[in-house]
């Protein structure tokens, strides 16, 4: 069914009895044209734009869990597409673009928020860095503006501005940038998928990929064995270990990263608001609590949960940014896996297996990409060539010394 | 997390630094590009126990080689690298 005005009207008046559910909760067939491991955003956008755009309608989307119970319904909901690298850029703004029409097109809500990101900076020399990633912002045709200090007192009283260590210069300030609701992206691309008759099947965990003369024949599951010509993988935070279901060594560690969500307030921070001097980055959900979150813990974890180390360390670069912070409540804490590839860039690639695809190593920004992801990782899928906008991130880009090091940290993964 | 160091006793996971998996073999200098590319950017990245290095950088300062399970974070072994 269609949401409308009309139809929600409708239903107000009728008790809400009209309600179905989004999504049919299917039952595993035993041959599919693709499937796509994998019921995070990622996968289910790739699965959506595989049917509308590729025409690709005998597709599964196999997820171990529910869908959106990793990832996607554990990241700091930012949106941005403030990046340095020519080979990220382009990609970043494709799925700002894909964001900025996605409730239309999905006929959903997904609370698309453009409030603004703005990066703060606390030096002469950091002014300098971020002038150079908003002039290469402007030259992809992006928005990007640097406020001074006056300007980000305007817009944000509250900051510490005269901290001995860590005075506020002004910021790089993106103002297409903003937040979404995590939840809803799963949700209105598992609707969008389904409606176009892809088979969404939940607790269904891949435990084997069949490979016969180097190309893939299908994979083993708890919930029975599915052939399928075509398999791709987009199951970031576990990407080695169902790569290596193949036989595939992926560049990727992966590493957990802490979120976290204070007491509901009204209406306190506007915008997202990232720290300079250290890592730290905090919105407002609509809900009212304070989202935020800063550095990955530092050392390989398969657990979803963080130390206490890295807890302390986020709430001290808050306290350094926003010393009201202090007076709230930490309501939640959780954590999430990440595929931290060794440039820190992504991977959306075919692999050395025939027929199988790889979408992996979103490092912590995965959220953001949910829309260009889908969309070029569908491209791949269906016609085996890369889409242009993701050229850069080949699988083979280490080998070749095409590296995408946006921070510049080398073959570390924990650096970046 | 607590990590056993081997000289100084079981001490605050904060006093360590991280490297990574310490089980990839650094390749002879005219080894093949195939060879430095496993070995600086490929990783098994197992869900189970792992050998990695710590360096106790706030105590003896010895690179240690622990084996943790990276689903819970017991660790089994540490011993001295040079050991």
């Amino acid at each position: 069914m269609s949401y409308s005005f009309f139809s929600l009207a409708r239903e107000a008046l009728r008790g809400h009895v009209g309600w179905r559910p989004a999504w049919r909760d299917a039952e595993p067939q035993p041959r599919y044209d693709a499937v796509v491991v994998g019921g995070g955003g990622h996968g289910l956008a790739t699965a959506y734009y595989l049917a509308s755009e590729h025409g690709m309608t005998s597709i599964a989307v196999l997820e171990k869990a529910w869908i959106g119970s990793g990832n996607a319904g554990r990241n700091t909901t930012i949106i941005r597409s403030n990046y340095l690298l020519p080979g990220n850029e382009g990609f970043y703004e494709l799925s700002m673009k894909l964001w900025e029409g996605l409730e239309q097109r999905l006929n959903y809500n997904t609370m698309v928020s453009q409030r603004g990101v703005l990066n703060l900076f606390h030096s002469d020399a950091q002014r300098d860095a971020f002038a150079r990633r908003g002039n290469a912002m402007r030259l992809h045709g992006v928005d990007a503006e640097l406020l001074d200090a006056v300007q980000v007192r305007a817009r944000h009283p509250y900051l510490d501005f005269d901290d001995a260590r860590f005075p506020i210069r002004g910021g790089l300030l993106q103002r297409r940038g903003g937040t979404a609701r995590h939840d809803a992206v799963v949700w209105g691309y598992a609707r969008g998928a389904d409606a176009r008759g892809v088979d969404i099947v939940q607790n269904c965990e891949v435990t084997g990929i069949d490979v016969a003369n180097g190309r893939v024949r299908g994979v083993r599951t708890t919930r029975g064995d599915i052939a399928a010509a075509k398999v791709a993988l987009a199951c970031a935070g576990n990407s080695s270990r169902v790569a290596a279901l193949a036989g595939l060594r992926l560049p990727i560690e992966s590493h957990v990263l802490q979120a976290f969500v204070s007491e509901g307030v009204k209406p306190l921070i506007d915008g997202v608001i990232t720290f300079g001097a250290g890592h730290f980055y905090i919105s407002q959900s609509d809900k009212g609590g304070l989202v935020f979150g800063g550095d990955i813990d530092g050392y390989n974890s398969y657990a979803q949960r963080g130390s206490l180390p890295v807890v302390e360390d986020v709430m001290q670069s808050g306290m350094a940014v926003l010393p009201m912070l202090g007076r709230l409540r930490v309501l939640r804490q959780w954590g999430g896996i990440m595929d931290m590839s060794m440039d820190g860039s992504p991977i959306i690639d075919a692999s050395p297996v025939a027929g199988l695809y790889v979408n992996a190593g979103w490092c912590y920004g995965g959220f953001k990409a949910t829309p260009a992801s889908g969309w070029c990782f569908a491209h791949l899928i269906a016609r085996d060539a890369p889409h242009p906008v993701a050229a850069a991130y080949r699988l083979d880009r280490f080998a070749r010394g095409a590296l995408l090091d946006e921070r510049g940290a080398g073959a570390q993964p924990n650096l970046h | 997390m607590r990590i056993p160091c081997p000289h100084c006793g079981e001490r605050a996971s904060e006093e360590f630094s991280y490297l990574g998996a310490a089980d990839p073999v650094r390749p002879a200098a005219d080894a093949s590009a195939a060879e430095w590319h496993d070995y600086v950017y490929l990783r098994d990245n197992p869900a189970g126990v792992m050998r990695e290095f710590w360096h106790h950088v706030h105590g003896c300062r010895r690179w240690l080689v622990v084996a943790r399970d990276v689903r819970t974070h017991a660790i089994s072994a540490a011993v001295d690298a040079g050991a």
